[in-house]
């Protein structure tokens, strides 16, 4: 899933500046499941938002409605009438959930209540961690499933380096060094040679250095066109 | 060890590779350029290193702290007359820079680079950087031996003119985690095609001894000549301090003891009964016996087979390298001639 964090009440409040009609818009998949911007936190923030203005003396009227998918554009339309009454549009959904909105209520002023932080699950309770930084070129069919584009704070193809300590990362103890996992992993299948091997340079233009990435499906396009 | 058809048999014709091809246990030592623009340093830090190492490594934004480049400093080092191996991380720069780099570097006289990862930027003073790692060490490595070798660019495209010659370097730390993989990571950089390789610090001999009968039964120490990293002791609190803050040191306790003992005068005295006089004086007997204990250490690794050399990293330290070298005896350097200077 895509993990994300509430930004400030104090940052959030900056963004919405002047604005007198605000709406949240909550989003239903994934920043729900990490408890930062699902219907229980937009009408969580927006009470906040009416609470802080109504003591700087200055009340706001703000609102809260949650989308299914803030990245789809049937969903937005559900809320069409509700974004176009509003002065500016909180989104608690993530990056793509705000530009979403930015790019179908072109007339809307939106703002991000939250961070989006990386894709990645909650390990236990409370604790969200990454797994997945989207390269576009996946090896994990070589690793044993573990990522050492995500997991590694270097991004190594030959590691470990040697800041590698009693399994975790010399970054931070609480980061698990990823190529000791790689390793504990393939040696107890018997399958090491991907590190004895020299893996090669990576190719990064399948990744966001080569820019936008774009996907077009021809067999999904000619469906659409023949219905 | 493989020659190259380059025609005087060499790879590079460094100094410090015609030493090690020469069959002479090898020493290099390593300068830290300054926080600044001071070329002075680097020429009074060379002046106390000339003639007591084979090379010098220039270290490349160490600790992820900027300071004045390898290959800027490297430039005045061939000026003063000595030999530098420049330091190359893969934390600043992509595939492009370096590559211009290694040209820059070779035009500018140098003739050794050792790859290594790089230390992450959170370390440094600049730690909401962007790091680059668009190769790694071992990948590093390799595309230096293929311009060398095979004269082509890291994209495949031949050179048009000279290619850059480099003695080829990597590190390896014996003593990280998991240790059982290391020499096994050791092999790989060789695989790669590394020509030599720099350790870690290593202080507890038992423990390298065992890396290196492991390095041994891969027959890495006939492809490559391996130098072994020393430093000396500056006192019992920075033994203690790399035993719990720098990922793969092991020191031994003894040698803890006798650092500790080497300030027993002064032992029992809390800061404020200390003088000036007995800071100087106690942190001079720590250093004497600090130098003490490497001089042993270079003079047990002399003896372990398929060690090729040492590395003294006396950082910031420059003063302590001449003593070493004198005390393990390793003094006066040899001289072998250079069959490129020698046709000219």
């Amino acid at each position: 899933m895509i993990v994300a964090e509430q930004k400030s009440l104090n940052e959030i409040k900056q963004l919405v500046g002047a604005a007198k009609n605000v709406l949240v818009v909550g989003c239903g998949t994934c920043v729900t499941v990490c408890f930062a911007g699902g219907s229980r936190e937009a009408a969580i923030l927006a009470s906040s938002l009416r609470m802080a203005s109504k003591l700087e003396g200055g009340p706001k009227a703000v609102s809260d409605v949650t989308v299914q998918r803030q990245c789809e554009w049937e969903y937005l339309d559900e809320i069409a009438e509700q974004v176009k009454e509003a002065e500016l549009v909180v989104s608690l959904g993530c990056g793509i959930g705000v530009q979403a909105i930015a790019e179908h209520f072109p007339e809307t002023w939106v703002v991000p209540g939250l961070n989006t932080s990386f894709l990645g699950l909650p390990t236990e309770q409370g604790i969200w961690m990454e797994r997945c930084a989207a390269c576009g070129d996946c090896v994990l069919g070589l690793t044993g499933g573990i990522c050492p584009i995500a997991r590694c704070s270097k991004s190594l193809l030959n590691g470990p380096c040697g800041g590698s300590v009693d399994g975790h990362c010399e970054i931070d103890p609480e980061v698990p060094c990823a190529w000791q996992l790689i390793y504990d992993r393939l040696s107890s299948m018997g399958k090491l040679e991907f590190m004895t091997e020299i893996q090669p340079v990576k190719n990064w233009r399948t990744s966001r250095d080569g820019g936008p990435r774009r996907i077009v499906r021809n067999d999904l396009r000619l469906a659409a066109e023949e219905e | 060890m493989a020659a190259n058809a380059s025609g005087n048999g060499y790879l590079s014709g460094s100094n410090l590779e015609r030493v090690l091809r020469a069959g002479h246990f090898a020493v290099t030592g390593e300068l830290g350029p300054p926080q600044n623009a001071d070329g002075e340093v680097i020429r009074k830090k060379a002046a106390l290193l000339k003639g007591y190492v084979d090379a010098v490594n220039i270290t490349d934004n160490q600790t992820a702290i900027v300071r004045m480049s390898s290959i800027g400093a490297g430039t005045i080092v061939v000026q003063e007359g000595l030999e530098p191996v420049i330091q190359m991380t893969c934390r600043d720069r992509n595939r492009l820079a370096m590559q211009s780099d290694l040209l820059g570097a070779y035009a500018l006289g140098m003739r050794n680079v050792l790859c290594l990862t790089g230390d992450h930027q959170t370390f440094g003073n600049h730690p909401n950087s962007k790091n680059v790692f668009d190769m790694d060490s071992t990948q590093l490595v390799q595309m230096m031996v293929h311009m060398r070798d095979e004269k082509v660019f890291q994209n495949g495209e031949a050179f048009k003119g000279p290619e850059p010659r480099f003695f080829v370097g990597a590190a390896e730390s014996p003593f990280a985690h998991p240790v059982e993989f290391r020499p096994l990571r050791l092999a790989k950089k060789v695989k790669a095609g590394a020509n030599f390789i720099q350790t870690q610090l290593v202080y507890d001999i038992k423990a390298f001894e065992a890396f290196m009968e492991k390095v041994r039964a891969l027959g890495i120490h006939k492809e490559t000549y391996i130098l072994a990293g020393v430093g000396p002791l500056k006192s019992p609190g920075m033994a203690k301090y790399m035993i719990e803050n720098v990922p793969g040191i092991l020191i031994p306790e003894d040698m803890v003891k006798r650092m500790s003992q080497a300030g027993a005068p002064w032992a029992g005295k809390s800061k404020d009964e200390l003088t000036k006089d007995d800071k100087k004086a106690r942190s001079n007997a720590w250093q004497q016996e600090g130098i003490q204990i490497c001089i042993e250490l270079i003079q047990q690794l002399q003896k372990i087979e398929g060690v090729a050399g040492v590395h003294i990293m006396a950082i910031e330290w420059e003063e302590a390298v001449k003593p070493l070298v004198e005390g393990a005896g390793l003094y006066p350097r040899p001289i072998v001639a250079n069959p490129v200077e020698e046709v000219a």
